[in-house]
């Protein structure tokens, strides 16, 4: 009887048992790569704002204070978005013809806030608060990257759970005084102190939790 | 005087052309068509029922405060021991050189393998959230958390992904020589492809044959142990647990004998009404329905005794809690399903002492049926009324299952016979091979 399948197809069989086992481990590299890549997380990627708002001309530019506009961060567990008033603070004199402030010219004279498009958005089911890291002494640079030299913000870490625990597990090794915590250029090397990270946490009282239920109330 | 494993006067070639006309050429039973219809109903059910609870939640089940593991677990823990007389059978009585194992084994590890897939379905719904089961396997996530390793559920995970990767595998292996079977017995092309691809190369060559037969005798090796663990293991999700009714140490060999005792009640179940229907009493003798008979009433004393001593453990313990739960577990509002099950599975085995019995099909076959119900009673009773009366008042509750819990259960059973109905109509379901080696054997003494 002749042979069903001709003798030159046997590499097929061959290369099928082979082509599973390659496609299943290249595609879970591949999908591994791709979640944790800034197509999934968002990290470095600049957002369209309403308003192109420069950190880098404010904060390294003008010397101002991160606390000048995002004023709960210190008390609450929201950092704050600054309403138009305090824009207009300076901007009623400094730049009060320019284009670019229309929209928030507009904003203030219609009382309806500027729609900026959040950056940094952790899931509902985390609790997360600004102050108590703060008062630790969480710099924050630690975690929002060189903020004072990005024109429009990008989300510097990818917030994912991980990045969370890394520091939690080992809070000492992102510590700084807490009069550096606002600070875009400390160096632990330049400061005069030279405090450890230990030494800070001793300090500080820095008790990081790493129960379910400090994030997942 | 026993009846033989085959009956005589078969050559090599009556067995393949029988074994292979069921599919190749015979015209396919009205029964089957019948069957198809129900099964397929019934898996359509399945679907509606899955659909809702995407949709709503595990709230259209009947599961609550105190009583939240319900009939998905219970199905889950019946159906994975139904899968256990495949492996039992294929394995450890090839491995103890049991000839009679021949016949059915094939059927059998088709049953094991729909089985588990019914299984697995349960414990997936049962999260709630069944597009993140995968949150049960340990990979490298992004919340860098692994589960939690101590925890008998994972272990189950573990325990039942093997066992049906175990079993898929040994189940085809045990296939490939049949496969070259049909696609020699074929005349259609297309068939002759279907099979030939199944077949993977087979041509019988004396390489071919010792290759295979090392390849088998590893897979019955590998699989044997799984027989004991992956119900032990099952039996872990209630013996690690500190709940009265739970904590237990002999839940282990008593699910484990409980698994065999069902996996070869619903054997009989399936074979009794189809070898009638596909006339298959040369290969499945009158002595291999005896034989079942007499494994089920082996499993089903050990069985029994784990009852009792279930019970004697709790009472000698001397602690109140135990005790009020064997008290509330054969007085208490769920009695009727603690004496069902001491009816289904204790009493109504004890008929397979009497010969004339295991030897009427018909009585076997309602004796068989029973005894499914009454393990599905025993995880009934072990879930259910282990729950339902904590240590304080305020703790206790009913279970009512609901509309959506039974359309699940009956679902489960849709695809666990569409499934078989395909089986038997597209794969040999006698091995082939191994029913001419009895032959042989036979001929030649």
């Amino acid at each position: 009887m002749a042979q069903i399948f001709h003798r030159n197809t046997n590499w097929i069989s061959k290369a099928s048992g082979a082509a599973v086992a390659v496609v299943a481990i290249v595609g879970a590299g591949v999908f591994y790569i791709i979640y944790n890549s800034p197509l999934v997380t968002g990290q470095k990627v600049k957002r369209a704002q309403p308003v192109p708002f420069s950190h880098q001309q404010h904060v390294k530019g003008l010397g101002m204070d991160c606390r000048y506009c995002h004023t709960s961060v210190e008390t609450s567990s929201f950092a704050g978005i600054p309403p138009i008033k305090t824009c207009m603070t300076c901007h009623t004199e400094i730049k009060k013809d320019s284009p670019l402030l229309e929209p928030v010219r507009q904003a203030f004279k219609t009382d309806q806030p500027l729609k900026w498009q959040r950056v940094h958005s952790l899931p509902d089911f985390v609790y997360f608060d600004h102050s108590i890291h703060v008062q630790k002494g969480v710099g924050c640079v630690s975690c929002h990257g060189p903020v004072a030299d990005m024109d429009v913000v990008w989300k510097e870490k990818t917030l994912h759970m991980r990045w969370c625990l890394e520091c939690h597990k080992h809070p000492e090794r992102n510590l700084r005084p807490r009069e550096a915590v606002f600070s875009a250029t400390w160096d632990p090397a330049k400061d005069s102190a030279q405090r450890t990270g230990v030494e800070l946490a001793k300090d500080y009282k820095v008790r990081s939790k790493l129960d379910c239920n400090a994030c997942h109330r | 005087m026993n009846s033989p494993i085959l009956a005589p006067g078969h050559s090599n070639k009556t067995i393949t052309d029988k074994i292979s006309s069921l599919i190749l050429t015979r015209h396919t039973p009205r029964a089957w068509f019948l069957g198809v219809a129900a099964a397929f109903g019934l898996m359509m059910l399945l679907l509606v029922s899955v659909g809702w609870l995407l949709v709503r939640g595990l709230g259209v089940w009947g599961i609550n405060v105190p009583i939240a593991w319900g009939f998905a677990i219970i199905n889950f823990v019946w159906w994975v021991g139904i899968g256990h007389a495949g492996t039992l059978i294929s394995a450890i009585l090839l491995l103890m050189h049991q000839k009679w194992r021949n016949s059915i084994n094939r059927f059998a590890e088709a049953m094991t393998l729909f089985a588990v897939a019914c299984a697995g379905l349960f414990p997936a719904l049962h999260v709630g959230r069944p597009w993140k089961a995968f949150y049960m396997f340990p990979y490298p996530d992004t919340m860098a958390l692994w589960p939690q390793f101590r925890s008998p559920l994972l272990w189950d995970v573990f325990a039942v992904s093997t066992y049906a990767t175990v079993s898929l595998l040994f189940w085809f292996v045990g296939l490939i020589p049949d496969m070259a079977s049909m696609r020699d017995q074929a005349k259609n092309r297309f068939i002759q492809w279907f099979y030939g691809l199944l077949a993977m190369g087979w041509r019988g060559s004396a390489r071919h044959w010792q290759r295979y037969e090392s390849a088998y005798l590893l897979l019955a090796g590998l699989a044997t142990p799984l027989v004991v663990s992956v119900h032990s293991v099952v039996s872990f999700d209630f013996a690690v647990s500190q709940l009265p009714g739970w904590h237990s140490t002999i839940f282990p060999p008593y699910f484990v004998a409980g698994a065999v005792f069902s996996g070869f009640a619903m054997v009989l179940t399936l074979v009794i009404p189809l070898r009638k229907l596909y006339g298959l009493g040369d290969f499945i003798t009158d002595r291999h329905i005896d034989l079942m008979a007499k494994v089920m009433l082996a499993t089903g004393l050990i069985v029994a005794y784990g009852y009792a001593i279930e019970t004697f453990t709790d009472w000698y313990s001397g602690g109140v809690n135990e005790i009020a739960m064997i008290r509330t577990r054969m007085l208490g509002p769920y009695a009727w399903s603690y004496w069902a099950l001491m009816g289904f599975n204790v009493l109504l085995p004890q008929t397979l002492w009497v010969k004339s019995i295991r030897q009427s099909t018909w009585a076997l076959f309602f004796i068989a049926i029973g005894v499914n119900v009454g393990m599905w009673l025993e995880r009934f009773v072990i879930v259910i009324t282990s729950l339902h009366r904590g240590a304080l008042p305020s703790s206790w509750g009913m279970y009512t299952p609901t509309f959506w819990d039974w359309t699940l259960f009956l679902g489960s059973l849709g695809l666990f016979f569409s499934l078989l109905f395909l089986f038997i109509r597209v794969l040999p379901m006698i091995s082939i091979f191994e029913i001419r080696q009895l032959a042989a054997e036979e001929r030649h003494g």
